[in-house]
Formats: structure tokens, sequence, C-alpha cells
């Protein structure tokens, strides 16, 4: 597909996470942002906006997160790409929309800049409490793509790759990333337009009166018209038949709602990556993602030197789970040591996919401040004296 | 305590789960609904506002899901037990303030009449897709009570239930009902109040100015007191210490919230209530909840009329979740069966604690209608004559899904 | 009475082409009016001379948000209380299409009431219709943010104690450009109305009372659609440029009806394109 070479901004810069997220935004095509206030996101619409005029795109601030939400999605079928940026409390008050952009299938991408939690928790610091919560945090079945950037440079990739991956699958996708990483300054290359993989909306092209809103190629996945093109298309939260109309029986649900959730399933290989450090001959794994897998490098290397065998995991995309993956690193390890700036969230998806072939450990990282890793580094050392493997997630004193 | 006898309309009802939920909100002495219309939750608002203000309960319409929310948070601070109803949509507006609630570990009932989703979905008919956002819905960690009733009955009962664990552990209280539960109707024998037990707010009875509001007991909860009583109260959701004041950005440690997730995971073989039946010498175990525990009765016994060994464990506490009692089925059975009507939620967490010892398979249902009883029934059939131990939720190809992708069903003309 | 005759399907009725025609039946009741809001906004679309394929319709939830899903445009049945914030999506995101938010009083005046406020001040260029049947009519009559004092809803079976909104005041005075009210009855003064406010430019809002026969007026012991008429035809007053704070509605009271505010504002597209071109982006870029 042809870039739009305006928002590339080709060169070596020093930007923080949320610059280079909306530098990623911009390249990826994104010509509509919509957001509220809300710490620690604001820079996100501060760099959009400022580019805004000469990239010829709009930012909308909405009176609350849910109408950011519903605006972007709108947006979205005018047939601009579309984003929206939020920490923790806007991201709960867009769960309702999160549910309409998966049953109207409208691509969008929604920057979640976690921070400390519940409630309003404290708006300036890291968290990582919202990672289930964008799996399961709408009401009713649906699945979603949900990605962790874990450096300013990831920042910008996976804004592409989110866009990507929305316009291909038609669902929203979460760009999951936290305060630590948003805040951070480093260096971000950002290649020339023509180096940049950018996937076009899925545009039917047929017989204007023959549009089924909703008829699904092979792949589960409709295809877009935009609004105002002469289709006169309708669509509905409702459950809803091909032609987009509501009906009410359990045979239309099923015909409705399990493609949402196959379009997914059925294609988890081509949708999940993630980055193995030395896993060949670990015998414990740390398992991270986001900021703390910053922090799992650095204690995977410590650990090296003082003669353990360990290895590391790091998530890129969080949902869908690399169910496989993990469950084949079980059989190999004696254990995985999971780092989480929470209580306890992507821990349990590892506990359900090791089969009790390893030991599942957690660390809450960020007890003792987020660059300390003397508690991961003690857990890997309890851990590797365990002779069976225990049932349930093992926390240790440390 | 026992309950309040103007609060409880003893006698024989024949009526709908929502209304008989509405009455046990009012018999546990539950003295504030706010509440939005949303179907198909709206009879259990009616009641409360048809003999609410009987029995001295207020209610309000909010102009919204937030607003509801929030103002039953409002109310419990200002010491009344409240109550709010909803269904889906609302109850993913309401996310943010549930989160709010638990970090003010402010004790309130939230009842869900679980509707077909996602989005606007199917409003008149059942679903239980909300189960794993009533667990994770909300931002940041934090951990609270979900029961499921699975009839008119138990709509009553476990509303009761449910004021008293929320007063207990001072956390919000979810019941996960669903629309065939909510609009079937039953006969309900509400017992004389004397007979009802209900667990009073946990007051604090120190001298004024020593009380800390959010200094746990040794069971981990904090005594409360309410508003206007003098104690010039400060409360925030920002994250706080024990007076409640927030904490300062460089004194900031992450553990500050760690006392609501482990109030809960520490009580938790206090809270959980399960209902088992013939899983001593079982090779099979059904794991259900709600209505679809009421459809996978007849499934479990076509495949006992075949001679298979099934037992039942019925969830009546869903969160926190019977971690050890799965993980100790598991040891001793071929196989878990999840009969529930989503593509699957709770089978997830079976699989998660059956560490790869018992194979969990997956009846799913969309929603707008409940299981066949037949497909519980082949899939009991499957599991027990499996030998194989496979890796991950088998996921059960039902009668619908065969009929709607593969028999070429018009769903239209 | 002559029995009714079996409709030839050669006749074309002149609303065919704007109606999704597959869908009719509607699921509207006996005696309800959002039928005929809906047959004098689409006399209207024909009547305002726009292009039809640069109108997107957003509903939400509610009896009257089933409207989207029976007019032939591009139409969005969306979340409770959501539409004017989806549509303002849609008119930014595209600046061509004439977006129309029709939809009920709780919908847009109780749940989306902010939205509501909010796109008002902003002047959204946007055409809201919103039928005010004093009731949340869908979920089976509960009280509404429009019912009048001592109505009687199933959420108030006392008697409502909260005063309702004035909806053409609030609209007014957060800055709507354009604000009427009508009822069923005035069918052809609605739909001059709304062919006006098609062409207007900025927020305009169009207030249609409605009779909701199942719920309000059955509670309420008011009769049938028809009683409903009549109540209209007596108590209607055409007042047009009627200050809005005069327009208040209680139970069974006179109803003010007519064109009150018709004003200029610069939209938010506007001042948007206004803005832009007055920034110098090469100042700001690269700092």
């Amino acid at each position: 597909m042809r870039i739009d070479k305006r928002g590339v901004l080709t060169g070596t810069w020093n930007l923080s996470g949320n610059q280079a997220c909306a530098e990623g935004a911009l390249a990826a095509g994104c010509r509509f942002l919509s957001a509220y206030p809300i710490p620690p996101s604001i820079e996100v619409v501060e760099r959009f906006t400022q580019r805004a005029k000469e990239v010829g795109a709009v930012f909308v601030q909405m009176e609350d997160e849910i109408s950011v939400l519903a605006a972007v999605l709108g947006a979205s079928w005018t047939g601009k790409k579309s984003m929206t940026v939020t920490s923790g409390p806007g991201f709960s008050n867009m769960m309702e929309h999160l549910g309409l952009g998966v049953m109207l299938e409208t691509p969008c991408v929604i920057v979640d800049i976690q921070r400390a939690g519940p409630a309003i928790g404290i708006p300036t610091r890291v968290g990582q409490g919202d990672m289930m919560q964008a799996r399961w945090g709408s009401h009713g079945d649906y699945e979603i793509i949900a990605l962790s950037p874990s450096s300013p440079q990831e920042m910008f990739d996976f804004t592409i790759k989110a866009f990507n991956l929305s316009e291909r699958y038609r669902v929203p996708v979460a760009v999951m990333s936290d305060a630590y990483v948003a805040h951070l300054k480093e260096k971000v290359v950002i290649p020339p337009a023509g180096k940049i993989k950018i996937k076009p909306r899925r545009y039917y092209k047929g017989r204007k009166d023959k549009y089924l809103p909703f008829k699904r190629d092979k792949d589960f996945v409709p295809r877009m018209v935009d609004i105002g093109a002469g289709y006169r298309f309708h669509v509905t939260g409702l459950t809803h038949d091909e032609r987009g109309y509501p009906i009410m029986f359990e045979e239309c649900q099923e015909h409705n709602v399990h493609p949402l959730v196959k379009k997914i399933r059925h294609y988890v290989d081509k949708i999940v990556e993630f980055q193995e450090v030395e896993t060949d001959d670990a015998e414990v794994v740390i398992i991270s993602y986001g900021a703390t897998s910053r922090f799992a490098l650095k204690a995977m290397e410590q650990a090296r030197k003082s003669g353990m065998k360990v290895g590391s995991l790091k998530l890129i995309t969080v949902w869908p789970f690399p169910d496989k993956r993990v469950a084949e690193l079980a059989k190999k390890a004696k254990a995985f040591v999971v780092l989480e700036i929470n209580y306890g969230q992507i821990v349990f998806e590892v506990e359900r996919c090791s089969y009790g072939n390893a030991n599942v450990a957690f660390v809450s990282h960020g007890e003792k401040g987020i660059d300390n890793i003397e508690d991961l580094l003690s857990t890997i050392e309890q851990v590797m004296k365990e002779k069976k493997v225990r049932k349930g997630i093992i926390e240790y004193r440390t | 305590m026992k309950a309040n006898p103007k609060d409880v309309n003893t006698g024989v009802y024949y009526i709908d789960g929502d209304v008989s939920s509405g009455y046990g909100a009012l018999a546990a002495g539950c003295k504030f609904v706010g509440g939005y219309p949303i179907t198909p939750s709206t009879e259990a608002f009616e009641a409360v506002c048809r003999r609410g203000p009987l029995v001295g309960a207020m209610f309000i319409q909010m102009e919204d899901e937030l607003g509801s929310i929030a103002s039953v948070v409002g109310a419990s601070w200002a010491g009344v037990k409240s109550m709010t109803i909803t269904s889906g949509p609302g109850f993913s507006l309401m996310m943010e303030t549930i989160g709010f609630g638990a970090m003010l570990e402010t004790p309130f009932v939230l009842l869900n009449i679980q509707r077909g989703g996602p989005s606007t979905g199917v409003p008149t008919k059942t679903g239980q897709a909300d189960m794993m956002q009533s667990r994770w819905g909300s931002h940041g960690d934090y951990e609270l009570i979900a029961i499921s009733p699975d009839s008119p009955q138990e709509m009553f009962d476990y509303t009761i239930k449910a004021f008293n664990l929320a007063e207990r552990y001072r956390c919000p209280v979810m019941i996960m009902s669903d629309e065939c539960v909510g609009h079937m109707t039953e006969k309900v024998v509400i017992p004389p109040a004397d007979e009802i037990e209900v667990e009073p707010r946990r007051f604090y009875d120190g001298p004024i100015n020593e009380y800390l509001p959010f200094k746990p007991d040794e069971d981990l909860v904090p005594p409360m007191v309410k508003a206007g009583d003098g104690y010039k109260l400060y409360i925030t959701g920002l994250i706080h210490d024990e007076r409640g004041y927030s904490i300062k950005n460089e004194e900031y440690k992450f553990i500050y919230t760690k006392r609501l997730v482990d109030k809960i995971r520490l009580n938790k073989d206090k809270i959980i209530e399960l209902k088992e039946e013939e899983t001593d010498d079982a090779e099979v175990v059904v794991v259900s909840y709600g209505i679809s525990s009421r459809v996978a009765v007849r499934g479990i016994e076509k495949a006992r009329e075949k001679g298979i060994k099934v037992g039942s464990l019925r969830l009546v506490t869903v969160w926190p979740f019977p971690d050890e009692k799965i993980a100790e089925l598991a040891k001793t059975i071929k196989a878990f069966v999840v009969p529930e009507i989503n593509y699957g939620q709770i089978a997830f967490e079976v699989e998660r604690c059956s560490h790869g010892e018992a194979n969990v398979i997956l009846v799913p249902h969309g929603g707008a209608g409940v299981h066949n009883p037949d497909d519980i029934c082949d899939a009991i059939e499957y599991a027990a004559k499996e030998k194989k131990r496979i890796e991950g939720v088998i996921e059960y190809k039902t009668k619908l899904e065969k009929l709607v992708f593969e028999e070429g069903y018009k769903l239209h003309e | 009475m002559s029995p009714l005759k079996t409709i030839d399907s050669k006749i074309v009725h002149p609303m065919d082409n704007l109606l999704r025609m597959e869908r009719i039946p509607h699921i509207w009741c006996p005696s309800c009016g959002i039928g005929l809001a809906v047959t004098a906004f689409t006399a209207a679309l024909e009547k305002a001379k726009i292009d039809l394929n640069k109108v997107a319709i957003v509903s939400g939830i509610g009896c009257t948000g089933r409207v989207a899903g029976y007019t032939k445009l591009d139409s969005f049945h969306t979340t409770h209380g959501r539409p004017i914030a989806f549509g303002t999506g849609i008119k930014i995101g595209n600046p061509e299409i004439k977006v129309v938010v029709f939809s009920g009083d709780g919908d847009l005046i109780a749940i989306g009431g902010n939205h509501f406020i909010h796109a008002a001040r902003r002047n959204i260029d946007m055409l809201v219709v919103c039928v005010n049947n004093f009731i949340y009519a869908m979920t089976g009559g509960q009280v509404a943010p429009t019912t009048p004092l001592a109505a009687y809803a199933t959420t108030s079976p006392y008697g409502c104690v909260e005063p309702p909104f004035n909806i053409p005041y609030l609209a007014d005075s957060s800055g709507a450009v354009y604000v009427a009210r009508w009822t069923t009855l005035h069918i052809r003064r609605l739909t001059n109305s709304i062919t006006e406010a098609l062409n207007k430019r900025g927020f305009s809002v169009v207030e249609v009372i409605s009779p909701c026969g199942m719920y309000y007026s059955r509670i309420n012991k008011l009769g049938d659609g028809l009683d409903m008429m009549k109540f209209y035809h007596d108590n209607a007053e055409i007042r047009h440029g009627e200050d809005t704070k005069n327009l208040g509605i209680g139970f069974q009271t006179k109803i003010i009806v007519g064109k009150f505010v018709d004003r200029e504002r610069p939209t938010y597209m506007d001042s948007y394109n206004k803005w832009l071109s007055e920034i110098k982006t090469e100042e700001k870029l690269r700092k």
C-alpha cells in the first residue's frame, strides 16, 4: 500500500515513549485522534496535535473517555485510521465501547499508558494492573489483541503494528504500555516511509446493492466500506445477521458472536509474537512484558554470570496469549518466574499453560522500586532449589 | 444479628428471580438502591421501588449507570447498606467506580442480570459472558466476591448472603445472575425475620481521635465509620495510607494496595461455597454455575443412564475461585466438563487449576438461550472415553454450531 | 368501513426509497408517535434536497433508537446515550457527512446528557431529533428525566418527585443554533422544521413530543393514542421565538411549540480549520 509520507518523520531522534507512540501513529496513517487528558498519557496528545496540521490529521478532545472511544469508532467508519490514548480510569470508562468496537468489528487502536491502580491510584507512577482488563473488561464474549512495548523504539514500532493488526482482523487493538516506558527517553530510529509496512483497510469492492456489512471472508473477517460512499448500510450493537440487521435468536447469536472469537483464536499462531533469549538450555525462564522485561534481561545476565541457567521470554503480544510456546517451554524448563507490576495477572495465564510441568513463581515487581532486581534474583535462586513441581503459584519471601 | 422483622415480607411467593432478589436486599437491611433501567434487570429495581418506601428504603433512578454506582458508593459511606442493579452494558459503564469502591473498601452489592453480549447484544435473552469481567473489569489490582445463584429462591437467599459478605469483608460483592434466573418464576419461601442471619456493619468503637480509616484488624479488614459522626473522614481513590491520606509521590511504595487482594485471598476458605454431588468416585466432573447448572442436571442424568460416573461441582461463589478444590478433583478424575453460556471463561480457570492432570472440555453457548442437555451429555461421554491427556481447553462442537455453520441454517429470507 | 385491501406490490410508496422495506413491519406499538416522526423526517430528507449518500443517521438505545435501523441511509445503532459522541467522530472524521442523531429523551438527555450539552457547546454540525415521550418505554415504563412532576412510572410508583428537563432551554443555553419543538400532531410543521434544520450549519435540536400509548398513557390513565392526539390538538400552542425559559412541560399542561432559536455561530470544524490555518507548525515542530 502506498504510504502517506507526510506522517513519517524519518531520522534518528531522542524521543520519549509517548512521543514515539504519536509518531508511530502518524507513520501508520492515523489521521484521527480523540482523547481526554489523563496522566501519564498526555504527551502523546501533545505531540500529535503539534504535528497535526502538517500531516493533515485531526484531534478532538471530548468531554469524557466514554465519548472519546465512541468518536473514534465513528471516525473509523469514515475511513480514517483512528486512535485514542488513555490510562487506567479512562480505560475503565471505555469498556462499554470496547465491546461496541468488537461487535461492529471496527478497526481502531487504544493506547493504555498504565499507572498504579486501582481507582485513581497514583497518576504518575507505573503499574501493569490493566492487563487482564484489556482481555476481559467489557461484557459479553470477544477476543482482542494487545501488545506490550518495552522501549520508546517499540512504542513506535508496535503502534504501527497495532494499526496493521486492527485493519487485518477488524478488531480494536490495545497497546498496553506503562508510565515507565511512556516517560523514558531513548533513541528512536524512524525508517524511511518506503521501509514501513502498512496494512490497508479491507474494503469491499463489489456491487453497491450486493454489499452485506457482515458477510465474512473465509478467515471470518468481513469487509468494510466508508460512510458516505453511497452504500447506505446499517450496523448495530445488537446481535445481527450478515446484513447488519438485529435478529434475537440463539442461532443468530451463534452466527454473530462465535466468529468474533474464532477470527482471533484460529489465527493465534499468526498474531502471537514474543522474544526469547537463551531459553534453549534454561532451567528457569523469566516471563515478562513491557517495562518489566527491561529488568528481566538485566537479572538474566546477572544470573548467568553466577552460573545459573536462566532464559527470558518477553511477550510482545500479550493477547492472544502464547499458550503453545509457554506449554512447550514448561516441558523443557524447571520453572517460570513471572515478573509483573501488579499482584498477579498474567502469572495466572502462565500457570494455566504450564499444565503442571513447571513451577510458576511470581514476583510482584516494584515493591522495592522498579529498578530493583534483588527480589527477582532471590526468587530465581529459590525456585532453582525446588525438587518437584508444586501446585499453584509460588510467592517466595524475598 | 437477626434481620429486622419490618424489612422481611415473610411468606410463600410465586415470583421471579429479579423480584426475589429485590425482596432479599430489603430483608438484608438494604436501605438504598441506585439504579438505571436496563433489560432484563428492571423488575428487580421496580420491586424495590414499590416495596422500598414501605420499609424505609430509599431509591433513586440516576441519569446513567456511572451515576447509579457512584451514588451507591456514597450511600454506603453514609452508613446504609446499598445496592445497584444492572446488566451487561451498564456493568461495563460501572467499571471505573467498581474499582473505586474496591479501593475505598466500600461494602455494596451489585446485582448483574447477565444478557447476551457483547455490546447491546440480545437484551431480552440470557448470557453468562460477564464472569471474567466481574473479576478483571476495572483497572488496577483488586479482588472481590462474586456469587452465582440458580433459582429465584437462591436469588433471595444469596442476595442476603451477598450483603453479609460485603459487610464482613468490606468489598463490593457481585451477584452474577442471568436473564433466565432473573425472569424465571418459581416458589420462593421467605422465612421469618428471626431465621435470617444478617451481618451488621463493622463500626469502629474506639476513641474518635485514634480512628484510622484504613487500619485493618487481624483479618485484614478495617472497621468503618460513617460520614456525619464527627470523625472528619478523608477518603480518596488515590493510593492512601492508614489515615486515608494520599501518599506523596516520593514516598510511594507498591505495597500499599496489597491488602486489597490479600484480604480476600487469605480469607478464601471462609468465603467459598460449593455444591458437590457424587464426586467421590466420578470419572468426569461437570463444573457449572448459574442457569447452566440447572441445565447440566439433565445432561448428567442422561450420562448416568449410560453408565458413566459423573459428578457435579456447582460454583455458588465463582470469585474467589476454588483453586484447591479443582486441583484436588483433577488428581482423581479423567476430565472436567464445563458448560457455560459463553465461548470459554471459567473453563480457562478450570484448566489453570487442573495443572494438566485432567482434560477440560468446554461446552460453549453464545447466549440468547441455554444449552441443549444432549450436548452436555455427549461431552461427558466424550470426556469419559478420551484416554489421552490433551493440553488446552477442548471446545466441544455443539449441535447449535453445527446447525448454523454446517447445515446451512438460514437466518433470514 | 371498507375492509383493508391487499396492497399491489407494484405500487411504490414515496418513502420506500428512504426506508429499509425489508425491515418493515417495525417494532413500535400501535398509537406510538415515533413512526410519525420518522415520516416527517423522511419527507424532510426529500424536501431538503441534500445528497442522501452523504447523510449518516446515528441512534442510541430505546424505542426511538431503532429509527436508524429502518432508514435507508448509512445508519448506526450505537450504545445507550452515546449517539452524539459517535456522530461527533463521524463529523470530524469526514466533515462532508451530514450527521443526524435520532434518539429518545432518556438516551439523549439522561445517560447522554453530558454529550448533548458538550456537542451544543462545541457547535458540532449535526441535527439532533429528540423524540420525547416522557418515559423509558423500551424497558417498560421507568421514570425519565422528562417525566413531568407527579406523573406515574414504574420506578416512581407513588408519583414522580423530580422536576423534568426543559429540552429547548437546555439546548439553547448550551449553545445550539437551531431549536424547535413540535408534537406528532404538527406533522407538516415538524417536516418543515426538520427540513430547515437539515440545511442549517451547526448543532440543531428538534424536539418531537410523542405519545406513548403503551406505558406513559396507560400508567397515567390518559387514554390511547387518539386521546393523546386530541390532547395535543387542544393544548398545544404555537409561539415562535418564545423565550426557551418558558417552555417547561408539566403533567397534562399546555405544550408550547414552535421555532425558538435560529442563530449563527461558527461550527466546530470552522473554528478548527481557522485555528489550523493560523498556527505556525514549523515553529512548533522539532522542539
